[in-house]
């Protein structure tokens, strides 16, 4: 009785927390809301989970555009809570599940070291796993930790599915340690961190085709559920082949809306039906967003890690002039290092003039000696509002890390345009 | 000794794929180019876990990596004989972990001890808790100057006696111990470079880069302009408690006790 009570009061004020801070523009009202109502009542995410068909979206990079698509797949079936601003830990699943009492179903995107917590409470019918790559080392979380982790949480939920990336070594560590898991051939653009065995160290060999392993035994599991590059297709081990047209950019972007097919599956939706939703998610948070701005047109882009980078920079069009924007805070991870991994020499291949680069942001000048380094010629500027009038008119790709791209949409979006 | 001809500086960057984690392969990107700047050219060798080394290259560059790729980065270190290679080496630049895989022995959590390669007389022990931040030191050799970096390391490595610090950390842990009084971060023993900074060290710190390439030439190394790197540095140094006036001094007792 006064656990209800609590839960109700826990509950309500958490909306209301939300609402205020929404009304008073300071940003997201789902993490502040949420974090109300888990210090006044910590049991409150495993009685809002209950009796629902919850699936978790974990992994380093795409885990937002995943929870995205299967939102989408998922709302083929009913009703979905969401959240679908990104708040990736426990107080904005909490959120998520209060603002939709009456959703029968849930994608929960789960940052990677929340992953035990998030599903001690609500004990997910499903967890995604894309990638696991290396990500603000400077919080001491080497990607081998991550997944021993990850490993260790999968181990208490026998019942649960594991909708996994067969092709990230890393990945399949960490999910083997799963009771039930379903393997799909995703792809992966980024053999940075598993060059060496997740298990052993040793080197891994790559074999025929996506295939890998080691010689302490650790191998590629065959996937159930492969990407098809060549015609964009999904396809099963028994012949299906369900045909992959997204409004998102990318061979990663096939991957994710493979996992989220798999796991809508997992769930109950026909993944021939659901595919025909995904063609309508067009932008993801303010991710691939179009903003037109004075001469510019700009498309936002988020790169948060050198996988992300090697992912985004293939996509740029050829033509349009690039606004590189870089923060260091306490979410992005405070050390820049990581920009030496990324292959920014690809940019000196393009066609343009000297000025058609800006480094910006925070840490503009990190991003500008790394630029030196690997011969592009750029302009640096620290605003990247500035840094805009730098750039000749017409399309600009803006690609910009965690805190440097909601700072920008925000300012965009607010600016008016 | 006569400049070196084309592509006569060999780079190797040792093992990237265990001890890449940190990025310090950077390092030897930096050091090619700047001597590509001042018409030395070079050649980039990377040596992977599963390769043979080449011995006998100019400079070699070994990075930072996870604690659980130690073990196999020193099998394959020590099945190598890379001792020689590195005691005959112009240039060594040793970051972290490979500045751990040098010395003699490393000790982990669990108290299993992995051995080094000696070619530095220091030992590598757990500290209490991970050093993580920011780090400015001075460098005992007045032309390298201060030395900014990123560290991330939970080990802390004791130098004998005769073995000369690289710099005296100001913000931030460095080796974690004292060398003959001062805090340390570092090593310098001949052409061997060792040091727990990222960044990578020689992209924040081109004085260092400069050091090394002047033990691999034998040249001279004139300034290289790149717009990028005073802001940089200064916004490095500003960010630093030394920067706000509280400079480290030398503890005069132990003056003595310094190194000739
Ligand atoms: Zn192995």
């Amino acid at each position: 009785m006064v656990a209800e009570q609590r839960f109700w009061v826990a509950r309500h004020a958490g909306k209301l927390t939300s609402t205020l801070s929404r009304r008073l523009g300071r940003g997201e009202g789902a993490v502040i809301g949420g974090r109300v109502a888990l210090a006044l009542d910590p049991g409150a995410l495993r009685r809002l989970a209950r009796e629902r068909r919850i699936a978790l979206v974990s992994g380093t990079n795409g885990k937002t555009t995943t929870s995205h698509l299967l939102a989408a797949v998922l709302r083929t079936l009913g009703p979905v809570a969401h959240n679908a601003t990104g708040a990736n830990m426990p107080d904005g699943a909490l959120a998520a599940l209060a603002d939709a009492p009456d959703a029968q179903l849930a994608v929960l995107e789960v940052d990677e070291l929340h992953v035990a917590t998030v599903a001690g409470a609500v004990d997910p019918r499903v967890v995604v796993l894309g990638n696991l790559s290396r990500d603000q080392l400077d919080r001491g979380n080497e990607v081998r930790a991550v997944a021993a982790a990850l490993a260790q949480a999968l181990r208490h939920h026998p019942d649960t599915w594991v909708v996994a990336n067969a092709d990230d070594p890393m990945v399949v560590w960490a999910a083997r340690a799963a009771a039930r898991t379903v393997w799909v051939s995703a792809g992966s653009g980024w053999s940075g961190d598993t060059a060496g065995c997740p298990r052993c160290g040793e080197p891994l060999r790559l074999t025929l085709g996506r295939a890998w392993g080691c010689r302490c035994g650790l191998v590629r599991p065959r996937p159930q559920w492969s990407v098809r590059r060549e015609d964009c297709a999904l396809t099963d081990d028994e012949g299906l082949s369900v045909p992959l047209s997204l409004h998102l950019p990318g061979a990663f972007n096939l991957g994710n809306a493979a996992l989220a097919l798999v796991a809508g599956a997992v769930l109950g939706a026909d993944p021939l039906v659901a595919a025909a939703g995904l063609a309508n998610v067009s932008n993801v948070g303010d991710r691939y967003r179009k903003v037109r701005r004075g001469r510019h047109e700009l498309r936002l882009l988020m790169a948060k890690n050198p996988a992300g980078w090697a992912e985004t920079l293939p996509l740029l069009e050829p033509d349009a002039s690039l606004l590189l924007v870089i923060n260091a805070r306490e979410a992005d991870g405070r050390d820049t290092s990581w920009l030496w991994d990324v292959p920014f020499e690809q940019l000196t291949s393009r066609p343009g003039v000297a000025t058609d680069v800006v480094a910006a942001g925070e840490r503009a000048h990190d991003l500008g000696l790394r630029l030196d380094y690997g011969h592009v010629r750029h302009t640096t500027v620290t605003d990247p509002v500035d840094a805009l009038a730098c750039l000749p008119p017409g399309k600009v790709e803006v690609v910009a890390n965690y805190t440097a791209f909601r700072t920008l949409a925000r300012r965009l979006a607010t600016e008016h345009t | 000794m006569s400049a070196p001809t084309a592509a006569d500086l060999a780079i190797a960057v040792l093992l990237p794929d265990v001890l890449g984690t940190y990025s310090d392969a950077g390092n030897a990107v930096v050091l090619a180019e700047r001597a590509r700047r001042r018409g030395v050219s070079t050649q980039l060798l990377t040596v992977t876990l599963a390769d043979a080394p080449p011995h006998g290259a100019d400079v070699y560059v070994l990075g930072g990596g996870e604690d659980a790729a130690l073990p196999a980065a020193a099998r394959w270190l020590l099945r190598h004989r890379m001792r020689d290679a590195l005691a005959e080496a112009r240039a060594v630049l040793a970051v972290c972990a490979g500045f751990q895989l040098l010395g003699s022995t490393i000790t982990d959590l669990a108290g299993r001890v992995v051995q080094g390669l000696e070619v530095l007389d220091a030992d590598t022990a757990p500290g209490r808790e991970r050093a993580v931040g920011e780090v400015v030191a001075s460098a005992t050799v007045a032309t390298i100057g201060e030395l900014t970096g990123f560290e991330n390391h939970r080990g802390h490595t004791t130098l004998g006696p005769a073995v000369q610090p690289l710099a005296v950390p100001t913000r931030g842990t460095g080796n974690g111990t004292q060398q003959h009084g001062r805090p340390s971060e570092g090593a310098l023993s001949g052409a061997i470079v060792a040091t727990y900074l990222h960044g990578p060290v020689l992209a924040r710190n081109p004085s260092l880069a400069d050091h090394l390439l002047a033990l691999a030439t034998g040249l001279d190394q004139p300034p290289l302009d790149l717009p990028d790197q005073e802001p940089l540095r200064r916004a490095y140094l500003e960010t630093s408690p030394h920067a706000r006036g509280r400079r480290w001094r030398p503890i005069g007792r132990n003056r003595s006790r310094r190194r000739g």
